[in-house]
């Protein structure tokens, strides 16, 4: 039975990281073959940094990943003291409101963006998809995933510490950021985490948002794709991966920690 | 002694719920003045009005005589100590006593001896680098209160800060803060539901039921002329019998006729009764104005609790004499220890319609401790 389990267990996460493995040591193939290997070498990523295309893409993806971060977690925060402090029944349909992009396909989220934006642009008579589009395209979808990681923190909040400070003579501002802004920080990190990388990941929003001259990574591999299965895309697929699978590490290691700590001061 | 907080017919209404009724109500210089009643009676509201985290519906607040209710509650000369403390977590205990006089842009030597200063009136000295998450629930009750003194307020608001502690605790925190309250000559509004800190601590106590206020009055005005049935049940206990007040100075219930020292009611009005357990005498059955059965007998220390029936009420009596369970015994009552109140809705006096500060007036002075004038209008 246990034998049963470990295997079961083995081939469970064979399927599920055979593909991405693959794709990984075909990115150190020298060779330009997809099946066969011709030993190991660096040359797809050297060629990958020389591409201008792709380190354009490349500064692409970590700007739209910061600035979308920064206003995301910035909106999503305010937002969320805002939602806290209503009534539990607006509250309610507000959170409602704020997981459903969470859980729509990408696919509707990006092309109802597009078709908001073109809307626009014909609304004012003017302007294009391109940076500014993909950047508020990045920080509607990331909103609801700040909220919801500091959400919770502010359940948690002793509800006379605001008082308490405007008591002291703390005007509200000071009051919020001396005093609730303490507090909240975890979860704000979190959440603003949990945006950078799903900024990082994403391609069907962006694809839908941004023009041919403006790419991210995501879709530089699949610009690439359609002209031939070129192993620089496999070095460039193993990067994002890597990096992806960093910031997970990070925000799980940051989670447990939280926990920890908590319990220990219970 | 001057008025310095005012309350003039405050109405608070929360969706369709009145919580506070037309509340008035006066607070002088250096009074402790408790808010007392049940939960839901509107007195953690009124607190919070005083404090400005709440705007009354209707109403005015007075603070020296000026309006404080356009004032916002960081401009407002009082500081409060909340029910379950609201330290700030992410400081140590000398950053949170410190907060207010940072705000006040005080020096740094200043807020070092100052902080110094109320942690050893609190008893906490030693304590400056500790975590408040740290600390025992009484250790953080002192910084609370530390932390809301060192800005030398004019009123200390509490929210029942004894709420959260052991018994023993609550008691030597009852002592500290009276004395605490006596030597800075501070005025504190207090609230709690415990009637028995009401007593111990209180100058003046406003009792406290439904939004309204019942009573007015010293420790010993609210325990010993209780305006009505309701108060005098919630302070400490009472035999409340229904009776009928034949005219003045002569009350029937339990089918004989007292003598008893309250006027006014008017003749053959139905009335309540509310006699003391402590007020009730044993006697021989022969002498006795009412005889019954005892029923049941506990030692409690000080005195013996024991219910007597008399076959139209079972009361309760205290006694240091204890009497024989299942023996006849007799009961009579002194005229001056038995209660007349007006039954409740008809009374003039235990809704404070209108204005009603003349009424508060009168009882907070306690001038005038006649039996006959709780009920003269």
């Amino acid at each position: 039975m246990m034998h049963l389990k470990r295997f079961y267990l083995g081939l469970m996460l064979f399927f599920m990281y055979a593909p991405i493995l693959v794709l990984m040591v075909f990115s150190f193939n020298d060779s330009r073959s997809r099946n066969t290997w011709g030993g190991f070498s660096l040359r797809w990523y050297v060629e990958l940094f020389n591409d201008p295309h792709t380190q354009l893409a490349l500064r692409n993806t970590i700007l739209i990943a910061i600035f979308s971060t920064i206003l995301a977690t910035i909106i999503g925060t305010t937002a969320a003291v805002g939602i806290d402090k209503l009534k539990k029944r607006s509250r309610m349909v507000i959170m409602g409101f704020t997981r459903m992009p969470v859980m729509m396909p990408d696919i509707v989220t990006g092309l109802a963006l597009m078709i908001l934006f073109l809307f626009g642009f014909r609304i004012v008579g003017f302007g294009r998809l391109g940076f500014g589009t993909l950047l508020i395209a990045h920080v509607v979808f990331n909103v609801p995933y700040v909220i919801l990681s500091v959400i919770p923190r502010l359940r948690q909040l002793d509800p006379n510490l605001y008082e308490a400070a405007l008591d002291l003579g703390s005007s509200p501002i000071r009051a919020f950021v001396q005093v609730i802004l303490p507090e909240l920080w975890p979860g704000v990190i979190t959440g603003a985490m949990l945006a950078f990388t799903l900024s990082v990941d994403d391609f069907m929003v962006s694809f839908f948002t941004t023009s041919p001259g403006v790419q991210n990574l995501s879709i530089r591999i699949f610009a690439m794709t359609r002209r031939g299965v070129d192993p620089r895309i496999n070095a460039l697929s193993t990067l994002i991966f890597v990096a992806i699978m960093l910031m997970l590490f990070i925000i799980n290691r940051r989670d447990q920690r939280l926990i920890k700590k908590q319990q220990s001061e219970v | 002694m001057s008025r310095l907080i005012e309350l003039v017919g405050i109405t608070k209404v929360f969706g369709t719920q009145t919580v506070l009724d037309n509340i008035s109500l006066y607070i002088r210089q250096n009074e402790f003045v408790t808010l007392l009643g049940p939960s839901g009676c509107g007195k953690t509201t009124t607190l919070r009005i005083i404090g400005g985290f709440e705007q009354p519906t209707s109403g005015g607040l007075l603070f020296n005589g000026q309006n404080l209710l356009s004032t916002p509650p960081y401009k407002r000369q009082l500081n409060t100590v909340f029910q379950r403390y609201a330290l700030f977590p992410n400081m140590n205990v000398a950053e949170n006593i410190a907060f207010g006089l940072k705000i006040q842009k005080a020096s740094r030597g200043e807020i070092q001896t100052q902080v110094a200063n109320m942690l050893k009136m609190v008893n906490l000295e030693g304590f400056e680098k500790r975590n408040v998450a740290s600390l025992s629930g009484g250790q953080q009750q002192r910084v609370a209160i530390a932390r809301a003194l060192v800005n030398k307020p004019k009123v200390l608001l509490l929210d029942e800060p004894l709420g959260a502690l052991d018994l023993k605790l609550r008691k030597e925190m009852q002592v500290e803060l009276k004395a605490m309250q006596q030597s800075l000559g501070i005025t504190f509004v207090y609230v709690t539901h415990d009637q028995e800190e009401a007593l111990t601590m209180s100058d003046t106590i406003v009792v406290m039921n439904e939004g309204k206020i019942l009573q007015i009055g010293t420790p010993e005005d609210i325990y010993n002329e209780p305006n009505c049935a309701f108060v005098a049940n919630f302070i400490g206990e009472s035999n409340i019998i229904p009776g009928l007040m034949i005219e003045d100075y002569r009350v029937n219930f339990c089918s004989r006729e007292f003598k008893c020292i309250d006027k006014g009611l008017g003749k053959n009005t139905n009335v309540e009764v509310v006699v003391r357990p402590e007020d009730v005498e044993i006697t021989s059955p022969e002498s006795g104005v009412l005889t019954g059965v005892v029923e049941n007998v506990i030692f409690k220390g000080v005195h013996f609790e024991m219910r007597i029936n008399t076959q139209n009420f079972i009361w309760k009596v205290h006694s240091t004499v204890q009497a024989q369970k299942d023996s006849t015994v007799g009961i009579t009552i002194k005229p001056e220890l038995i209660h007349v109140m007006p039954l409740r809705g008809a009374t003039p006096l235990a809704n404070s319609n209108g204005f009603g500060s003349h009424l508060a007036a009168s009882l907070l002075h306690g001038d005038n401790n006649a039996p006959g004038e709780k009920v003269a209008e």
